[in-house]
């Protein structure tokens, strides 16, 4: 008896997944605009304040080498056990806003240390004082040169999300096991649903390149 | 009946990181002849296999690891094979790993440079004899620090497995939570066996990237 592929049931409910895909949308977008800032903000911060050297080393050694899922299940189910309620919501995106801040914080670092200090010798000997400096000869290019990789690491994020669905967030994988569970059509839900991920995340490729393109533009590339 | 995290609980996480270890052993494996062939075929000369495989390269890319997951699972149960989840989980990492390690010593043979493939083919070598004696040991010389470095991402991507039942440390980690309900004591301690296995291996990525970068300058 050979299997048949019936999508009309999956389809029906598109209006669940639409739901979900608009969750996932928000909450990666939210995710990866507060921990591309933490990042870019920690980066700096490391190399303009000695002392914080040591302790934003540890966070970025203690995130990368550890499971998403777990940090996840550290601040929803382990920080209610210190006194902080959230919701599933809020812990998916404070996780992610850590999580990413870390993995953007090392992106970040590399570009700023690929800025030569002659660069910024010659900034200053131009009269530029140290924030113009630091704005237009330093951050800028140091951003500019890491942006692919940035950009990498937003889309896996927007992957990542995926596991939300594990604390019962209904983003498109949450959706998904609800559709799953209504029409009994497992593989073409997830057919459908691997799809829609494999469309957002060229998607999202594309609106970082051009993104890329409009804020770094000129300076750089005439060079 | 709510348990206390002792000895037992401590000892039955610490344990299951076996299996951990042996789904990335397993993925590490297959993937990485699966992720071989895919880094050949994406260097080859017929046309066709390389759009096959920069097609897979790109849906395992694109694509998060749990559909990953739930497609075999699901596809390989119509298709007649009734898995137990650890094999399931076993195949779908080995997927995964196919996808990034393709895709990471595809870069390693093309950085080797063209004229090694020129004065190889120059002494008569066939196709098979330059990867063979002249391509591939260079550029697996190359590929070891990023492939040691993929190892710390598959390491943390099989705690995604735990959700089809396979207790690995994630989801013994739950089981563990279930009985005691003391989250942040028994995630934290899932983290640090983690942290135990994957900060070594990120290290020695690290160290093995600086000796490189030093045998090229010298």
């Amino acid at each position: 008896m050979a299997f048949e592929f019936q999508f009309q049931p999956v389809l029906a409910q598109s209006e669940v997944l639409l739901d979900g895909l608009y969750l996932t949308l928000e909450l990666a977008g939210t995710g990866i605009v507060l921990g591309g800032l933490l990042g870019t903000l920690l980066a700096v911060l490391r190399g303009v304040v000695p002392a914080l050297r040591w302790p934003i080393g540890v966070y970025v050694e203690v995130v990368r080498n550890t499971p998403f899922l777990v940090q996840l299940f550290i601040v929803y189910l382990g920080l209610p056990e210190a006194g902080l309620r959230m919701s599933a919501e809020q812990a998916a995106v404070i996780t992610m806003t850590l999580n990413l801040g870390a993995y953007a914080t090392e992106i970040v670092r590399a570009g700023l240390e690929s800025v030569h200090k002659s660069q910024i010798e010659a900034g200053l000997s131009l009269a530029l004082t140290r924030w113009q400096v630091f704005r237009h000869v330093v951050l800028g290019p140091a951003l500019a040169r890491v942006w692919p990789s940035l950009s990498s690491q937003f889309v896996l994020m927007l992957l990542s999300s995926s596991v939300f669905s594990f604390i019962s967030v209904q983003e498109l994988s949450g959706a998904a096991s609800n559709v799953e569970q209504d029409t009994f059509r497992s593989f073409e839900t997830y057919i459908v649903i691997t799809v829609l991920y494999l469309a957002m995340a060229m998607a999202l490729r594309v609106v970082l390149a051009v993104l890329g393109r409009v804020m770094f533009a000129a300076p750089v590339r005439a060079r | 009946m709510i348990r206390e995290f002792g000895t037992s609980e401590l000892w039955f996480v610490v344990s299951s990181a076996r299996w951990t270890l042996a789904l990335t052993l397993i993925a590490l494996g297959l993937g990485g002849v699966l992720g071989f062939v895919i880094a050949l075929a994406r260097v080859s000369r017929l046309a066709p296999l390389r759009w096959l495989a920069a097609g897979w390269i790109g849906l395992v890319q694109g694509v998060p690891v749990l559909m990953l997951l739930f497609l075999s699972y699901y596809g390989l149960s119509l298709a007649g094979l009734d898995l137990p989840p650890l094999v399931a989980a076993g195949i779908s990492l080995s997927f995964y790993a196919s996808g990034f390690l393709g895709e990471i010593w595809r870069g390693c043979i093309q950085s080797v440079p063209w004229q090694q493939w020129e004065a190889s083919a120059a002494l008569a070598l066939s196709r098979a004899q330059q990867y063979r004696y002249v391509v591939l040991p260079q550029a697996v010389r190359i590929a070891v620090p990023p492939t040691v470095g993929f190892i710390v991402q598959l390491v943390k991507n099989t705690s995604i497995v735990s959700i089809i039942g396979v207790v690995e440390l994630a989801r013994a980690g739950h089981l563990v939570n279930n009985a005691t309900f003391q989250p942040m004591r028994v995630f934290c301690v899932v983290a640090l066996v983690y942290f135990c296995i994957c900060w070594p291996i990120s290290l020695a990525a690290r160290w093995l990237e600086r000796r490189m970068h030093v045998g090229r300058a010298g």
